[in-house]
């Protein structure tokens, strides 16, 4: 009996439609066909029902449970799910908390783990205290309190930020030894809710000579970035909740500038001042650190873009495969220039490619989470993915964007963000044992 | 007016609105304020010397406060400590932001002010005068040999420092200013 089920199962395992090398198969049997892969998946290797031990009842489910908070955390058990830190002890520096992308799913950034960096800790600011002017190039200088923003017509998008120096350890010559979370943990994705900056502009009015805006924070350094009107007049947003629930603090409390798309760092938190101005102020964020040299010693100036990216969080390195059988490849695609097109992924290292399936509702500017099955047959494997935006932008091969935008002469510490803006294929190697590695192919 | 023409005009006000034609009705929850009350927070400086405040400084005013309350982590001389160094003589070698020093890539002086002013001393910020931090915007570019020793630093002369670097960089997305 047992067997004959084995032996069926084993069938539909075969006729699942292989549609790139090393065992990539039809994303479409994701998709209103999971009875052929449950089927599948215990097709050999299935464990045998015969000597089962009889299913009891836990202590759990003999008494009553805890209490229920009246701000509910996770299970005691998730507690290794958190973010790493750069700077726990809160020495006179900047501070870094990156994502763990390899032990989340979906598209959501959980508020709790969304990636920060400060730049002189995190302020307690007092709701009922913060003010937003705006001022400089306009008609009339306006200044705003919280209670008074709450009252505007609210509008909710989902938009990724990430960190213009999210995934610089890639710029190293040789792959570093890193998960997923050190590598590409600077980007997280919420729903933002907030005001359009454009509603405000349109009381204070603005100057035809306006072009920028030099956005600052209520933080100690008053972080200060120039932003085009352009920019601000599209979709820009003072965000006032992340998630459904006003910011955390460490993004930003109780406001700031959401700019969809545009590098984190002038997505400026604590958002106290705006003043409009012909001229960018050529901040040390944009002049300097923002500002990434290249190969012939020019340096570009405002990149704001974060272009077109994707990569896989599952499998990916450090985690281990137990044994052959099928897989699910899963990852993330993004791009600051609209909705993510279509993403592919390669199992041999991008000799060939299959479609992946993407997760609806695929967003402009956000999240995009991508599946495909995969049926690992226990041999060496190297895992890619490649995104398209609807703008019809393509993630670089390494080859191409290192080709431009050159790589350093020797590994840099994986903590700190020596260049900007990489947005080329990440790869991990599957070895024979399971085993899974950052690997450049 | 018939009944036709009526429901036109509305559906044609009803474009003009969602096409992002100012509404009538906004809520100007705003509190109108004049520049004289923003004074205190308007610290932004502009490249061409805009924004910046009287008071002047040399860098041998600066180099006692740079001892006493910026040395503890830029080092002895700004040579670099627990954080980096200011006065750093070398040219840019590999694509490296550690290659970039105030000398070497610092487009403008105009920032160097800007900086200090809005977050330095890093425990303090906003704690020094403006012609404390001009000083110390003197010593930092007389130290980079940017200025003469006894240059004096003002709002006259700081956006007029030539750097080195100022026209070494390319507009990534020009289409987006």
């Amino acid at each position: 009996m047992n067997k004959s089920a084995n032996r069926n199962a084993g069938k539909s395992n075969q006729d699942l439609p292989v549609v790139a090398g090393n065992g990539l198969i039809d994303r479409r049997a994701l998709l209103g066909r999971g009875v052929i892969l449950a089927g599948a998946v215990g097709a050999g290797i299935g464990p045998s029902a015969a000597g089962a031990e009889p299913l009891a009842d836990d202590p759990w489910s003999l008494e009553i449970g805890e209490a229920t908070p009246p701000y509910q955390m996770r299970s005691k058990f998730e507690a290794k799910v958190v973010r790493t830190l750069s700077n726990p002890n809160n020495e006179p520096r900047n501070s870094h908390a990156r994502t763990p992308h390899h032990l989340l799913e979906g598209t959501t950034t959980p508020n709790g783990l969304h990636f920060t960096i400060n730049h002189g800790g995190i302020p307690v600011i007092d709701p009922d205290k913060h003010r937003l002017v705006i001022h400089g190039l306009v008609k009339q200088p306006l200044e705003f309190s919280l209670e008074a923003l709450s009252r505007y017509p609210q509008v909710s998008r989902v938009s990724f930020l990430e960190c213009g120096g999210n995934s610089a350890p890639m710029f190293s010559p040789e792959p570093m030894q890193e998960s997923v979370q050190a590598l590409h943990g600077l980007v997280s994705c919420a729903e933002w809710t907030g005001v359009k900056l454009s509603t405000l502009l349109e009381e204070t009015g603005i100057d035809p000579n306006a072009k920028w805006l030099v956005a600052e924070g209520a933080d100690s350094p008053h972080l200060s970035r120039s932003v085009p009107v352009k920019k601000a007049l599209d979709d820009a947003m003072i965000a006032l909740y992340q998630n459904g629930e006003r910011l955390m603090p460490g993004n930003g409390y109780p406001m700031r500038l959401l700019l969809p798309g545009y590098e984190g760092n002038m997505n400026v938190k604590f958002l106290r001042r705006l003043k409009l101005v012909e001229q960018p102020a050529m901040s040390m964020y944009e002049s300097r650190t923002y500002s990434q040299i290249l190969p012939d010693g020019k340096a570009y100036r405002f990149y704001f873009l974060q272009e077109v990216k994707s990569f896989i969080t599952s499998p990916s390195h450090g985690m281990a495969l137990k044994g052959p059988g099928l897989y699910e490849i899963s990852g993330i695609a993004y791009s600051g220039t609209g909705r993510i097109e279509k993403v592919m992924v390669s199992a041999d290292g991008g000799k060939s490619w299959a479609q992946a399936a993407l997760q609806e509702p695929v967003q402009s500017k956000a999240f995009t989470r991508f599946r495909m099955p995969w049926r690992w047959d226990g041999g060496p494997a190297t895992l890619q993915s490649r995104a398209w935006d609807e703008a019809g932008n393509v993630q670089p091969t390494r080859a191409e964007f290192v080709a431009v935008r050159g790589e350093l002469t020797k590994p840099p510490p994986v903590l700190a963000f020596p260049n900007q803006h990489y947005n080329s294929i990440t790869s991990w190697g599957v070895a024979s044992n399971g085993e899974v590695k950052h690997v450049y192919a | 007016m018939s009944t036709r023409k009526r429901i036109l005009l509305a559906a044609s006000f009803v474009l003009a609105t969602t096409a992002g034609v100012s509404l009538a009705e906004t809520p100007h929850l705003g509190k109108p304020v004049d520049e004289a009350a923003i004074s205190s927070w308007d610290i932004s400086i502009l490249p061409d010397g805009t924004g910046l405040p009287k008071g002047s400084g040399t860098s041998a005013q600066g180099a006692p406060i740079f001892a006493e309350k910026c040395s503890a982590c830029h080092g002895d001389n700004a040579k670099g400590g627990l954080a980096g160094a200011l006065v750093e003589e070398k040219k840019i070698s590999g694509i490296s932001a550690s290659q970039k020093t105030i000398k070497n890539f610092w487009p403008y002086a105009t920032t160097v002010f800007d900086f200090i002013r809005r977050a330095m001393p890093f425990n303090m910020p906003r704690s020094l005068s403006d012609d404390e931090v001009y000083a110390l915007t003197a010593y930092i570019l007389a130290e980079n040999k940017l200025i003469g020793a006894n240059d004096t630093m003002n709002a006259e002369t700081l956006p007029k420092v030539k750097m080195p670097n100022r026209d070494n960089f390319i507009i990534r997305f020009p289409d987006r200013i």
